[in-house]
């Protein structure tokens, strides 16, 4: 039997209640949402806090919205929500892509947008997501707010810019015209987790690429945030000699260790493949 | 610490550790053994459970988690001597072999048919994705949840 070693539990009752709770109990302190990652580790005792700090009743982080030029993603949104969500698939139609193979129903109940995000797990679908989506998350702690990139917020495996004190409240996805965007993934049955996955997002302006975003999964220690491929796109017009080229340099710049899930040739050939892929699809999507 | 569930329409309070995982306290606590534990690893869904109407695998909730909330298991869809039609349905589609899989597959076709009273064969699929059955009976599970829209269809007002 899988068992959490002792923890303290309490609920917050506001945003704010959940910070003073940080602060109060310290660097062995965490926050529950969702709990489908936090749970697991703590079962395997990879993980073993003190102390628990329940935001599940806090309504108010739990909501999508389009507000001040980009669509507002509270970080309890349920993965369920954020697959139901039409203004999300309309602006950002890599979000559904994902969450439609993002472990199962009954998981997607429960886990959250914040609560992955944070997770860090270089395997996981939204980091990648809210990487080529350019998203910026906003980080709450007593003194304010400060709003970060999905660049900076990547800081290592299992590592975010999120510091001691602090809370994600909001994923922000800023709205350009021209959009569209994709995520492909593969995976060795329903619900597992990727081989490997690639996200990509595109903006075009009278037929050039004006910005792109490209990110992986599952292919290294951390998200691989594909700069040299966006380097490449942007500013020109798509095309599929453009897309293998992004292809090419995705099977090089990923690191992806050989496991039960395949080889790393594999690996470097299937984030080439889904790479150019999701660009294929993202531009179809920008153009329709 | 002291929680108040209520558990298949019942208020019920217990003095539980916060470790304690929901399954473990439908199963011992609360005495209810007809939640399956299983793979302790949210992969199975044999201890699916609805919370607040939603399945969710109880295994990775903890008890404490639940506190203030609606808990239905599989003992509560039986009502007066009365089978729930996806329980029927199984029944009558055999869709089960060794029983180990069937009360998460029951409350995960229970929560699926709140929600969408007349699902297609896919929704019915995807629904399931998260449970295995390991005597391979998918099949028939598809079909059992199947026949049990119909069958509350044509019972226009059964629950």
């Amino acid at each position: 039997m899988q068992t959490p070693a002792p923890f303290d539990y309490e609920r917050a009752t506001s945003v704010e209640g959940a910070i003073e709770a940080l602060e109060r109990l310290g660097a062995e302190a965490r926050i529950i949402a969702g709990g489908h990652s936090l749970l697991p580790m703590m079962k395997l005792r990879l993980a073993s806090p003190e102390h628990l700090i329940d935001i599940n009743d806090l309504a108010e982080l739990s909501y999508i919205r389009e507000e001040e030029g980009m669509i507002k993603v509270g970080a309890l949104t349920r993965h369920v929500d954020l697959l139901k969500s039409d203004l999300l698939a309309r602006h950002f139609p890599l979000f559904r892509d994902a969450e439609e193979v993002i472990a199962d129903p009954v998981v997607r109940n429960r886990g959250t947008i914040g609560g992955s995000l944070c997770q860090a797990d270089a395997a996981e679908d939204l980091s990648a997501v809210c990487s080529a989506a350019k998203a910026f998350v906003v980080i709450r702690g007593r003194d304010g707010e400060r709003v970060v990139s999905m660049e900076d917020f990547h800081v290592g495996p299992y590592t975010t810019a999120v510091g001691a004190g602090e809370l994600l409240t909001e994923v922000r996805l800023p709205l350009f015209p021209g959009a569209g965007s994709a995520h492909e993934k593969v995976e060795r049955r329903a619900g597992d987790w990727a081989i490997a996955a690639a996200s990509a997002a595109v903006w075009l302006e009278s037929g050039t690429i004006s910005q792109v975003g490209i990110a992986l999964s599952a292919v290294g220690l951390t998200t691989i945030h594909l700069t040299r491929a966006e380097e490449l796109l942007r500013g020109k017009p798509p095309s599929e000699e453009l897309f293998a080229q992004a292809r090419e340099i995705a099977a090089e710049d990923c690191a992806p260790m050989a496991d039960g899930r395949g080889p790393v040739d594999y690996k470097r050939h299937l984030a080439g493949v889904l790479t150019q892929r999701a660009l294929r699809r993202a531009t179809e999507r920008a153009l329709s | 610490m002291n929680i108040t569930i209520t558990l298949n329409g019942e208020q019920v309070t217990h003095d539980v550790e916060p470790r304690r995982l929901l399954v473990h306290y439908i199963r011992e606590d609360a005495g209810l053994t007809g939640t399956h534990w299983g793979c302790d690893t949210s992969n199975c869904g044999a201890c699916v459970v609805l919370m607040d109407g939603q399945p969710v695998k109880s295994c990775t909730v903890l008890a404490a988690m639940a506190e203030g909330h609606e808990i239905r298991t599989v003992e509560s869809l039986e009502q007066d001597g009365r089978l729930d039609p996806v329980q029927e349905g199984f029944y009558e589609k055999h869709a089960l072999q060794c029983g180990f899989c069937t009360p998460g597959m029951l409350m995960t076709a229970r929560g699926l048919l709140d929600e969408n009273p007349n699902p297609t064969e896919h929704e019915i699929r995807t629904a399931i994705s998260g449970g295995i059955c390991r005597c391979t009976g998918y099949k028939n599970i598809v079909a059992a949840i199947r026949w049990a829209a119909e069958q509350q269809e044509t019972a226009h007002g059964h629950r």
